[in-house]
């Protein structure tokens, strides 16, 4: 037996990846339908959306590329249903020029699932270059920044848009990024015009945000997939109490499950490296 | 209906304020409002810029404060509010105001003098080191194991490999990585040793070819350099981390150096090298990144460790003297830090305007 | 020797304009900070060539290597292409040019970020040893916070509430601690290479 955790604990890189690659497909092909509690910062985004008047905006920069698609992208996708649901009106936009392209795609799926009228139930914006230039332009006035719309037409003219002035009208700004452009969001959108945040960031760089949380500059935060699981479970339950079936998105839920999979893996690989570590040291001293 | 409006025209009577706002670039105004009336049906503020009328702001109440922007300091405005109630029209005017362009931003004083004094600090101890006297600085094993790496590509007859980061050069991260690369350069150059030089950024990638060569050229030996050992890799991320990954495998680097700014690559780059054998020292600024380097590099550098390695390389007196005096302010914060919080604790609040 | 002092001259005065800008909120200030914006913009573009030139130059060499030739060919394939593409067919939605970039590139992106899920599984399995008392605190910290981010994590009270409180407390401090030297280094280090102390950047 001794030799055996001996053994274990010498273990060959290659046989390491197959159990890993073992455990992230399994839930991928047999999903095995996991709740997904939400955690307070997820629960905090969460409910602020959902208990926002009907017609309020909401702001969400698309602050990412497609390398860490597969954590933001289900976010971006659930809470743009979840505002769609319940009346508030996303606008759209991107301080990447590829973020774009992702906010279009998730605005066109809430369009085909959930029959979303564009510039009328969300507006897309799209992308302007200048970080601070762009945020704080937006604290002034937005059409100075996004004259018109991704397409061409004057935000003037779109009915989701009216009103539609600066800070003042926008109930919350959502920054979903891979990198450190949310505390970009801080310093300009929070400090200077006090304007209500919230974030949603990949796993990697999650804990370089909790201090936000704590200071109340993020209201709420989706850390990795694994808010993302969260956040697009419960916006499941509500697509299923109103009758859009079709509209529910598993991708971050079966994420997650992988994702869990992966984190008792590791776990194990420590415990049973420690066992042989402890077991040869043993030895060595008998 | 306009005809039949009363019309009232009440200049400088107080009722707008206009004030320049301190601090900035001369492109804003503060108007202030009071209005007699308490209600009214429409009220607009329009700013009088010569012959031309510009509407900056609808009002809804009696007394409110609107920053004017976009303004030129060089000229001068004024002001006027339209107040309409039943069938009354008056219109309030406020004197000529010109704003200001301050030559020095008052709110970043106390920065200023923190700046001042960190650079006081700095050049005190410099000139300390000018009149001769030594300075003790902590062994790093990191940078000990310079020479010690660089000796084993050369007895096993290996390339040595450098990634300089992978952010730009405005990050003082890659500065110093990139001063780091030619101590390691005139090293290798002694022993006759290849280095290899990946580079992400184009800017990044023009300066470590300069340093190389001119490493070269300061050791004497010019005949050493290869303008194809530096080369530009690719600027993006991952396919970054693939190249240099490849490249590890493929030419069997003994030595890896991972110096400067890094992100989600660094496991990917430092856990091929490991795999391989090689020899590997890390250093970066990047706090997420370093226990990464840690697990997987044999040393690694923390946080300001790379900022001082020139230093330690170079044992140049005059760049140690710079470590004194960031210790010297070091304590300072610290103790500052340590005040600051206990009188916290008494409910004695206080930020030194620096936030 | 003047091949030195030029460049040297040239970061003293623009260095110590560049630090006192910062404190002038005046037009004339910003005009400047605009301008070096743009001569940045310019010397950046100018890089991209050198840089394009380096890259083909190097996988040329290479693809007379044997062991080098395959990656090499599928590097300058890959790089011709996507040039003649984005020409030919211009970069806008829906172009080849842009499917390229979402069907190809960006899952290849992917899959080098996935990578990490195996490298930090084996990493983990050999780094992580309980080899004295400050590692097994490590140990038993990992294991929270590894735990608190699966599923699972938020069923069990206190699990949630303990990984706020590593985040914001143990690992916030010691992050802090850390970006106190950071940034006396990095300003000490621009510092050194204002007043030409720091020479190594030119080669030594």
């Amino acid at each position: 037996m001794k030799d055996f955790f001996i053994k274990l604990a010498s273990l060959n890189r290659t046989v390491i990846y197959l159990i890993i690659t073992i455990g992230v497909l399994l839930p991928l092909v047999v999903p095995l339908n996991l709740g997904q509690k939400m955690s307070p910062p997820t629960e905090h985004l969460y409910t602020f959306i959902d208990t926002l008047p009907k017609g309020s905006h909401i702001l969400i920069s698309a602050d990412y590329d497609p390398s860490t698609l597969p954590e933001l992208q289900p976010m971006l996708e659930a809470i743009i249903k979840h505002a769609i649901l319940r009346g508030v009106i996303p606008m759209v936009m991107s301080l990447y020029p590829q973020g774009t392209g992702l906010g279009i795609q998730a605005c066109e799926k809430a369009k085909e699932t959930l029959g979303a009228r564009p510039d009328t139930d969300y507006v897309i914006l799209g992308y302007k270059p200048g970080f601070s230039a762009v945020i704080l332009g937006i604290g002034e006035d937005i059409k100075k920044i996004f004259p018109t719309n991704y397409s061409g037409i004057p935000l003037d003219s779109i009915p989701a848009a009216r009103g539609v002035k600066n800070y003042n009208n926008i109930a919350l700004v959502i920054s979903l990024s891979g990198s450190s452009t949310p505390l970009a969001w801080v310093t300009y959108a929070y400090t200077k015009y006090n304007q209500k945040l919230a974030t949603g960031v990949t796993a990697v760089s999650a804990a370089d945000f909790y201090p936000y949380l704590q200071t109340g500059q993020f209201i709420g935060a989706l850390m990795g997939m694994k808010g993302a699981a969260e956040y697009e479970y419960q916006v499941n339950k509500l697509l299923e109490k109103r009758g859009y079936e079709k509209a529910k998105s598993v991708f971050a839920v079966r994420g997650m499950e992988a994702n869990s999979i992966a984190h008792f893996l590791i776990m194990l690989f420590i415990i049973i490296g420690n066992l042989g570590y402890f077991l040869t040291k043993k030895r060595r001293e008998a | 209906m306009v005809l039949n409006l009363l019309v009232f025209i009440l200049a400088a009577s107080g009722v707008i304020q206009v004030k320049d706002i301190p601090n900035d670039d001369g492109s804003r105004l503060k108007i202030e409002y009071r209005l007699p009336e308490s209600v009214f049906d429409s009220a607009f503020l329009y700013r009088i810029q010569g012959n031309k009328k510009i509407l900056i702001h609808k009002v809804a109440n009696s007394s409110g404060v609107v920053i004017d922007e976009g303004l030129n300091y060089k000229k001068t405005y004024k002001y006027t509010l339209v107040v309409y109630s039943d069938t009354l029209k008056k219109t309030y005017e406020s004197l000529m105001v010109k704003p200001k362009a301050s030559w020095f931003d008052t709110s970043q004083f106390p920065l200023f003098i923190v700046v001042l004094l960190y650079t006081g600090l700095l050049l005190f101890y410099i000139q300390h080191a000018r009149s001769g006297k030594s300075l003790y600085l902590r062994p790093i094993a990191g940078l000990q194991a310079v020479d010690e790496a660089v000796g084993r590509a050369t007895e096993m007859g290996r390339p040595i490999l450098y990634v300089p980061g992978l952010s730009s050069i405005s990050d003082v991260a890659t500065i110093a990585a990139l001063n780091i690369l030619s101590h390691v350069t005139k090293k290798a150059g002694e022993y006759e040793t290849k280095i290899l030089v990946p580079v992400r950024d184009p800017v990044v990638y023009t300066i470590a070819r300069e340093i190389v060569k001119e490493s070269y050229y300061s050791i004497g030996r010019p005949d050493l350099y290869n303008e194809n050992d530096v080369f530009f890799a690719t600027d993006s991320q991952f396919g970054y981390a693939a190249h240099v990954s490849g490249t590890m495998v493929r030419e069997k680097t003994a030595t890896n150096f991972f110096m400067g700014m890094f992100w989600a690559e660094s496991l990917i780059l430092s856990e091929t090298g490991a795999s391989t054998g090689a020899i590997q020292i890390a250093g970066t600024d990047a706090v997420t990144q370093l226990p990464f380097f840690i697990v997987t590099c044999d040393y690694t550098l923390m946080g300001e460790e790379l900022y001082a390695a020139s230093a330690y390389l170079s044992k140049e007196p005059l760049l140690t003297a710079t470590l004194k005096g960031q210790d010297a302010m070091k304590v300072i914060i610290l103790l500052v830090v340590g005040a600051l919080s206990i009188l916290n604790l008494f409910g004695v609040h206080i930020t030194l305007g620096l936030f | 020797m003047l091949q030195k002092k030029i460049p040297l001259a040239i970061v003293f005065i623009f260095g110590v304009i560049s630090i006192l800008q910062y404190f002038v909120p005046h037009p004339l200030s910003q005009a400047y900070y605009d301008t070096m914006l743009k001569w940045m913009i310019g010397v950046g573009s100018m890089a991209i060539f050198l840089a394009l030139v380096s890259f083909i130059r190097h996988h040329q060499v290479r693809l007379k290597k044997k062991e080098h030739a395959p990656y090499s060919a599928v590097a300058l394939l890959s790089f011709l292409f996507m040039t003649l593409v984005g020409f030919i067919g211009g970069m806008g939605p829906g172009s080849v040019f842009q499917k390229m970039f979402y069907y190809v590139q960006a899952p290849l992106q992917a899959t080098m970020f996935s990578l990490l899920s195996y490298y930090m599984a084996s990493a983990s399995y050999r780094a992580f040893r309980a080899k004295s008392f400050e590692a097994t605190l490590l140990l038993i910290t990992a294991f929270i916070v590894m735990f608190s981010v699966t599923t699972f994590g938020n069923y069990v009270p206190g699990v949630p509430k303990a990984l706020e409180w590593i985040m914001a407390v143990p690992n916030m401090a010691s992050k802090r601690g850390i970006a106190i030297g950071v940034s006396l280094g990095s300003i000490a280090t621009s510092l050194k290479i204002i007043l030409g102390i720091e020479r190594n950047w030119l080669g030594g």
